[in-house]
């Protein structure tokens, strides 16, 4: 019965914290294989070097991840390609889970062995966790090739992968083609507009909003604009305001979907040839996700093989085909150790230079939408 | 009740001045008592726990756990007093309306000519629907009575596309048209075994007295009914209530739904850090629901006076 999730969510949040007060005491066996404690290493030099740190990863064994979907940035192959290379077994716990899931996996489940050692979260939720002092430093070889702006400072959390909002249409049912925020609000386009759910709640809708606010005279800083435009978009009945997903597009609910451009390609593109994407004219806004570790990863060596697997050529190339723009791309481009089929396959990039949210500004937006979308568009 | 002779003064405790009786007397006691440790358990890890939590999490100031009155306070004013509003307008409709037509339904059912068959038929149904919900039950309706859904072509073809006549599935009317599917349903199911408990005997008595059929129902039959209708009600108002997935994916938030507000705080992707505004929701809806249960009692006690 999944209409009574909220309650079974808060349920279990409970339960969860209750086993993880009754078990924080159970003691890390793993963290000193190789007579080293990996869990406080910072990079792979001070581990001793690659061969020592594969050594080490590998005689953990395991690696357990969390809400990684495999059709998500190509993540099902890039945990098979993992495991193939090194033999470690990879274990996803709750593939479609949230950022705010992982930080509750790791509070809850701290000191056991199914607590996650990696995670892949948004901002937000790296600052939080960090704050929390929940995540361990850690230094990828190629922490050079991370645009600062990108990682933090303490080396908790850095960039991993990202991709520009983007506005995908179904070509069989959409004869013209829209090409910005300003084209959907035509009365060609009625009942067919539609973003990935709640943007209260879902982080690339709520992006879809912080699109829509700089195509409509806003910035990072004032984001009312974008909720005005939904607004007027559902008055005029454009705005389906359905989750969209492959299955409303294909049923033909929502022919247009504004959405992260790499989740158009991998989610609906993958199962519909005549789905197109393009980034609107009028706004570029991309976003990042970021990779952290676990500070009391029950597998600290593999987790640190893990990120530099993640940020190696093949690690990158593998998001790149997965359709996200890795965050290595510029570097990767300028020394020609690119995918240059799978960089080409991509949607162009605006070659505005982007601009990314402070934190001080994403929380302002998001305490906007929070007050003002359901008060305004619905 | 179990527990009954236990309290109850009696020779045993009278006779407490003998040592060996007074301790068969704890054994019965404790004895007793073991019947309702799972349950105690059950309610203690379930409810009492949990709302516990929630209570302690509503005045709590993230990452330091200071005592706050904040997040009651940002809980109960401008988009979340809303909230609250609007849910319980939704819930109100959502199980009022299905109160009645399911009654309806049942009373049919129950006076039926050779009704066992589709007696049968109706409560197996009626146990396949009510437990149909979440996300499906919401692309059902989106494929058929969407704005672009096949009953709506239908209609359209027809001369009556009912977008342009007021109806919006994605709006509070449209859920609550939504939550119907399961809550009709859900009613016939629990007040059906009430209707059977009306026993033919009195009837036959109120007839013999002269009474017609409206008499019989106005003096007899609401009455006996009346503690179950309402218990029903209150049910079908804490599922329209609790209700999430289903209003999630017609609206996106649109409509500012408490349970929908929850979720943005507790297991959301935007709003990092402010999970103690979602207990001190998570409190308000405990209070709405108490509040609601009180009322229950306070009618049921009035309903059941006549059958004393």
């Amino acid at each position: 019965m999944r209409k009574n999730k909220t309650i079974a969510v808060a349920a279990a949040a409970i339960a969860g914290s209750l086993l993880a007060a009754g078990c924080s005491s159970g003691s890390n066996a793993a963290s000193n294989s190789g007579g080293k404690d990996w869990s406080k290493v910072t990079s792979v030099a001070q581990g001793g070097g690659m061969a020592a740190l594969i050594k080490a990863a590998k005689a953990e064994g395991q690696l357990n991840v969390i809400t990684l979907p495999a059709n998500w940035a190509n993540y099902g192959t890039i945990m098979k390609d993992f495991t193939k290379k090194y033999g470690i077994k990879i274990n996803d716990a709750n593939p479609d889970g949230s950022s705010q899931d992982e930080i509750n996996a790791m509070v809850q489940l701290k000191g056991q062995s199914r607590a996650p050692d990696v995670l892949d979260m948004g901002t937000a939720f790296a600052i939080k966790a960090d704050q929390e002092h929940l995540l361990a430093p850690y230094k990828v070889a190629a922490w050079n090739d991370i645009p600062a702006a990108e990682k933090s400072t303490d080396s908790t959390w850095y960039g991993d992968y990202g991709g520009y909002v983007a506005i995908g249409y179904d070509s069989k049912k959409v004869k013209v083609a829209p090409t910005s925020f300003k084209d959907l609000t035509k009365p060609m386009y009625k009942h067919q507009v539609a973003i990935n759910g709640n943007p209260t709640q879902a982080s690339a809708a709520f992006s879809a909003v912080y699109a829509a606010a700089l195509a409509n005279g806003g910035s990072l800083g004032n984001i009312n604009p974008g909720i005005a435009y939904f607004a007027k978009l559902k008055r005029a009945g454009n705005f389906v305001p359905v989750t969209a997903g492959p299955t409303t597009v294909q049923s033909g609910q929502t022919p247009i979907v504004i959405w992260w451009d790499y989740l158009l390609a991998s989610e609906v593109g993958a199962t519909d040839p005549n789905f197109k994407i393009v980034i609107p004219t009028d706004a570029s806004y991309a976003a990042y996700y970021d990779q952290a570790i676990n500070a009391t990863a029950p597998h600290p060596a593999a987790a640190r093989l893990w990120e530099e697997y993640l940020y190696s050529v093949t690690g990158q190339n593998l998001w790149l085909q997965g359709k996200a723009r890795p965050v290595e791309l510029p570097t990767m481009i300028a020394n020609g150790t690119v995918d240059k089929a799978a960089n080409a396959a991509l949607p162009p990039a605006p070659s505005t230079p982007l601009q990314f949210p402070t934190q001080a500004q994403e929380s302002a937006a998001e305490a906007v939408v929070a007050r003002q979308w359901a008060a305004k568009v619905g | 009740m179990q527990l009954a002779p236990a309290a109850a003064p009696g020779p045993g405790r009278d006779a407490g001045a003998v040592p060996g009786r007074r301790w068969t007397h704890r054994l019965r006691r404790a004895r007793d008592l073991a019947g309702v440790v799972p349950f105690a358990a059950y309610v203690i890890a379930g409810l009492v726990l949990p709302m516990a939590a929630i209570g302690i999490g509503a005045f709590k100031t993230p990452f330091t756990g200071a005592f706050t009155l904040r997040n009651v306070h940002d809980a109960t004013h401008g988009i979340y007093l809303h909230g609250f509003a609007t849910s319980m307008e939704l819930s109100l409709i959502a199980s009022i309306v299905p109160g009645i037509l399911g009654f309806l339904i049942a009373y049919a059912i129950y006076t039926a000519k050779r009704g066992a068959v589709l007696r049968r038929v109706a409560i197996t149904a009626s146990g396949v629907f009510a437990n149909f919900g979440g996300v499906p039950l919401a692309f059902l309706f989106i494929a058929t009575l969407g704005n672009t859904g096949l009953a709506t072509r239908w209609l359209t073809d027809i001369g009556f596309n009912p977008y342009n006549n007021g109806f919006d599935l994605y709006g509070l009317g449209g859920v609550a048209i939504v939550y119907m599917y399961f809550q009709i349903p859900l009613m016939v199911l629990v007040i059906l075994p009430a209707f059977e408990g009306l026993r033919p005997a009195w009837r036959e008595a109120a007839q013999n007295m002269g009474a017609n059929g409206w008499q019989y129902w106005r003096h007899v039959g609401i009455p006996v009914l009346a503690p179950s209708v309402l218990g029903a009600i209150l049910l079908l108002f804490g599922s329209a209530f609790s209700a999430y997935a289903t209003a999630e994916a017609l609206t996106s938030g649109t409509i500012p739904l408490t349970s929908i507000q929850i979720g943005s705080f507790l297991n959301g992707n935007v709003l990092a850090g402010q999970e103690n505004v979602g207990y001190a929701l998570g409190l308000g809806m405990v209070v709405i629901i108490a509040m609601v249960m009180f009322v229950y009692v306070v009618l049921q006690r009035r309903a059941a006076r006549w059958l004393r």
